[in-house]
């Protein structure tokens, strides 16, 4: 008499890969997360609140943000941790409930590549803004 | 037996007549998702009068519809007192033991009628009614190897450990493998392959102790991608474990354990 068994092996899952990629990711989130209270508040508190708010925003206040260095860098690295904060969270989210791999791929990809543009759209805005156009 | 369940032949499990209803006890609905797979396509809710003393536990409300209204009620229950991790459910939406659960706290509040709700563990495929097939969780567990690793000569006499190294992993050691954290986990609930909260908590009994030395190995399994970073804290398994282990605690210390080794 033979043994009759659906699964007569337990399944296996693939061996560890040895990367430190979601260690990395984690530990970004929290560092990230801490920088951008600062960011993001200083910005709301700047642009909202401060001399008059958002009364007082033009071209000619933009233009006077952006040629000193400091700004620049400030609005640079808000930019890129507040893009790649949300894009890993909404990848983690992403691999949490995508029922598919056709739809979990598509969906990152969707992700990844509305990341990259609007990175690269805003850095390219900041490194080339030219305050000498003339304002309407 | 080749006949169908009769009265007189009753399905396996039945035990014939009623018993007379005790003194004290009053008739509470208990609500249970069933599902057979050999006649439904999908589970479906079956609701039986059950008379219930304040003092039963919901497995006794359970025995008693097996053993003396349905007797094709399928579920797991082993030694019944705690400690076997036989019986877990979802008990009225959360993950319990069925014979740590007393019926007095699940009554409802002045003289309204009691529902007592009971379905399988989330996440794990369903056999029959509360029968859940644990391959899933075993492999998990498995996986993380729930067992002591040692290199080098074996010492002539017992592995010696200080009260305060036992104490370190003391929590984790309580884990039974009843699958009620894991199966609370709604990261587990999603198709992957998670290790969930129970594995963790299994690795985590050998990682902080100090005779083994397979932690490395296995920090760099639960280090990868369905590894404890999946973890979101929702402390669901914290809420659902009937040992009371601290089991989000135990998978923060292994990421910690993983962000400063080295």
């Amino acid at each position: 008499m033979t043994l009759a068994l659906d699964k007569p092996r337990s399944p296996r899952r693939p061996a560890a890969r040895r990367s430190n990629f979601e260690l990395a990711s984690w530990l970004f989130m929290r560092i990230s997360g801490l920088a951008l209270i600062v960011l993001v508040l200083g910005h709301l508190f700047i642009m909202n609140i401060l001399d008059g708010g958002v009364h007082r925003i033009n071209f000619a206040f933009v233009a006077g943000r952006w040629s000193s260095p400091f700004w620049q860098f400030w609005d640079l690295s808000m930019l890129w941790l507040a893009e790649i904060h949300g894009g890993n969270g909404l990848r983690t989210v992403i691999n949490d409930y995508a029922r598919k791999d056709s739809t979990r791929f598509w969906l990152k990809m969707m992700l990844y590549v509305s990341m990259v543009l609007i990175l690269a759209l805003g850095s390219y805005v900041i490194f080339t803004f030219d305050p000498d156009i003339p304002a309407n | 037996m080749t006949t169908a369940a009769t009265t007189e032949n009753p399905a396996s499990g039945a035990r014939g007549d009623q018993p007379p209803v005790p003194e004290g006890a009053v008739t509470v609905t208990v609500k249970i998702l069933r599902f057979n797979p050999e006649t439904d396509s999908e589970p479906r809710w079956e609701s039986f009068g059950v008379p219930a003393l304040p003092t039963d536990r919901v497995l006794n409300l359970l025995h008693y519809v097996k053993w003396y209204i349905d007797g094709t009620l399928t579920f797991r229950r082993s030694c019944a007192h705690g400690i076997c991790g036989s019986d877990a459910m979802q008990i009225n939406g959360v993950n319990r033991l069925a014979c740590k659960v007393l019926v007095k706290d699940l009554l409802a509040k002045g003289d309204k009628p009691t529902t007592i709700t009971v379905a399988p563990i989330k996440g794990l495929p369903v056999n029959k009614d509360l029968l859940v097939d644990m391959e899933p969780f075993m492999e998990a567990f498995r996986a993380v190897k729930p067992f002591l690793i040692t290199y080098g000569n074996e010492p002539t006499r017992e592995r010696i450990q200080s009260a305060a190294d036992r104490e370190r992993f003391d929590d984790t050691t309580k884990c039974i493998l009843c699958a009620c954290c894991t199966t609370s986990c709604p990261v587990f609930w999603n198709e992957g392959s998670y290790f969930g909260p129970a594995a963790i908590v299994n690795a985590h009994r050998f990682i902080f102790d100090s005779r083994d030395e397979g932690a490395q190995e296995r920090l760099d399994i639960l280090n990868d991608a369905e590894g404890v970073w999946r973890c979101r804290t929702t402390f669901n398994c914290t809420d659902a474990c009937p040992r009371g282990i601290q089991v989000t605690k135990a998978i923060q210390e292994v990421k910690r354990a993983l962000l400063f080794r080295r």
